[in-house]
């Protein structure tokens, strides 16, 4: 069986705010889902499948019921912030099955509000957690020995905060929307080495929403048309620490299941969302993806070869995590909702990619560095 | 400068006791999968590659090099950095580089094994030669 044309993202909603002390995770869940269905044009009577991810308070039990859902099929599948990017696969394999029919995804918090509960952990508990993983330093280890490999550069990594930038000048929610240069990136604090401030991705309460829904149904709705038309999903950690390689992630088998089934290959993509919690992130999951051989990602997105309009990849128009938005310190919905943006031709005149009909949402989630998954969703204007 | 860190107590579990045991002796072990030959860390009873149980203890020298690090520069507790190293059994594994000038550590680098006490067993860390 084939996604392949399957499910279309019906609805898309990205809330507008980037701090909301005075509302409850729960509340911001009802919020996105109540905006995605406006949207699409649909009602919340109309919902059969419900998707969400450990940002839900209580889980999908307690949100079906928080959200008064009706629902006859669920996934909670929690794969930090690249969960999203897996519900969108998992609900286009859901449709295709005939196990729901219009499918709601939402994601939700507050970590600028109030920090975060801990993450989860297995069973290297004992063998890692004294070890201070966080995100910053996590990742700055794949930075550090991408340039020690490869030759990558602070300079290189900076660009991708630049072209960031460049977008988010145009977006009136953007956290931040001062346009910076390679200079500003490099003279920002030193956070953990190699990577600074600028390296790093915004901290935002927020959310978002997705309503995906069968061919039939979104046929006779009034927004321009964004169907499925490829998926992978992969998961990487240092298994028992054999052969330990940083500078590639789980991308590396996600994004060619997900060209292959879309039967595309990445010089055929109008436009990418790549999650882009550090810069150092982006750069591999550009070579993972195969947009770039492996180890010239720095290369690729040097001399702002990202910003929309002037670069050969048009990236995260939106501006991304780096400037924008990371609700939930999770990057994977927004990934999406912007993708969607560009191939209706809703993205701002400014950042829009003329006749954008083929995009990429990817993304990858936990800790890339030590365990993490990844999605890639191909998209196509229908 | 070292700031005075209290490390979590390892919790432990029946499958990984031996290793909690060794280290309050100053031994850092490994598991090695008799079926297939290949060492894996943090321990399993079952081996990860080739799913045996077949699994034993064996000590590990210690010794090992940077496969890659990162200096966080503040904390709560100061500036720590986080690492892999690459022991000279084969596996890698993740730790902090402690007692050094937190500047000066290098990809590459060879570095050996010290324990630091917790209220339980004591933690591995690494540093350099």
């Amino acid at each position: 069986m084939t996604i392949k044309g399957k499910a279309y993202i019906a609805g898309i909603y990205e809330h507008p705010t980037r701090h909301a002390p005075d509302k409850s995770t729960s509340q911001l869940h009802a919020e996105v889902a109540k905006g995605a269905l406006e949207d699409a044009g649909l009602s919340r009577a109309d919902i059969d499948g419900y998707f969400c991810a450990g940002d839900a308070p209580g889980g999908a039990m307690a949100m079906v019921d928080y959200l008064g859902l009706k629902v006859r099929h669920f996934d909670s599948t929690d794969t930090g912030g690249c969960s999203y990017l897996v519900h969108l696969g998992h609900a286009a394999e859901a449709i295709a099955a005939g196990k729901c029919s219009i499918a709601l995804i939402t994601l939700a918090g507050k970590p600028r509000t109030g920090a975060m509960p801990p993450r989860a952990s297995g069973a290297e508990a004992d063998f890692e957690a004294a070890y201070g993983a966080t995100t910053h330093n996590v990742y700055g280890m794949c930075a550090m020995r991408h340039m020690h490999d490869y030759g990558t550069t602070s300079e290189q990594l900076a660009w991708i905060k630049v072209a960031a930038s460049h977008h988010a000048q145009y977006n009136e929610h953007a956290m931040l929307r001062d346009v910076v240069t390679v200079e500003d990136v490099l003279n920002s604090p030193m956070i953990s080495d190699p990577l600074h401030r600028m390296d790093c991705c915004v901290v935002t309460d927020g959310g978002g929403a997705l309503i995906v829904t069968k061919a039939e149904i979104a046929k006779s709705l009034k927004k321009p048309q964004v169907r499925m038309i490829g998926h992978g999903e992969a998961m990487k950690g240092p298994r028992g620490g054999k052969d330990l390689d940083l500078t590639y992630s789980a991308g590396v088998w996600s994004g060619p299941r997900a060209f292959e089934e879309a039967g595309v290959k990445p010089a055929d993509i109008k436009y990418a969302s790549i999650y882009d919690s550090f810069t150092i992130t982006v750069l591999m999951q550009l070579e993972d993806l195969g947009f770039c051989k492996k180890g010239e990602g720095g290369k690729f997105v040097a001399d702002g070869n990202l910003i929309s309009g002037t670069g050969k990849l048009p990236f995260n128009t939106d501006g991304g995590g780096l400037c924008s938005n990371h609700p939930v310190n999770r990057g994977g919905m927004t990934k999406i909702i912007e993708a969607v943006r560009q191939l209706r031709g809703e993205a701002h005149p400014k950042v829009q990619v003329p006749n954008c009909d083929l995009a990429v949402a990817h993304g990858t989630g936990g800790l890339l560095g030590v365990r993490h998954a990844a999605s890639t969703c191909i998209l196509e204007r229908a | 400068m070292e700031t005075t860190v209290k490390y979590p107590t390892p919790q432990g579990n029946p499958e990984t006791k031996p290793f909690w045991d060794a280290t309050a002796s100053g031994k850092l072990m490994i598991k090695r999968c008799t079926a297939c030959g290949e060492p894996h860390y943090f321990p399993r009873s079952i081996c990860p590659f080739c799913f045996s149980d077949k699994t034993v203890w064996e000590e590990s020298s210690g010794e090992g090099t940077i496969y890659s690090f990162s200096l966080m520069r503040k904390s709560a507790t100061g500036p720590y950095a986080i690492g892999y190293v690459t022991l000279k059994e084969g596996p890698s594994l993740l730790t902090n580089f402690v007692d050094c000038d937190l500047h000066g550590l290098k990809i590459g680098q060879k570095v050996k094994v010290v324990f630091k006490p917790t209220d339980g067993a004591p933690l591995p860390f690494f540093t350099p030669v």
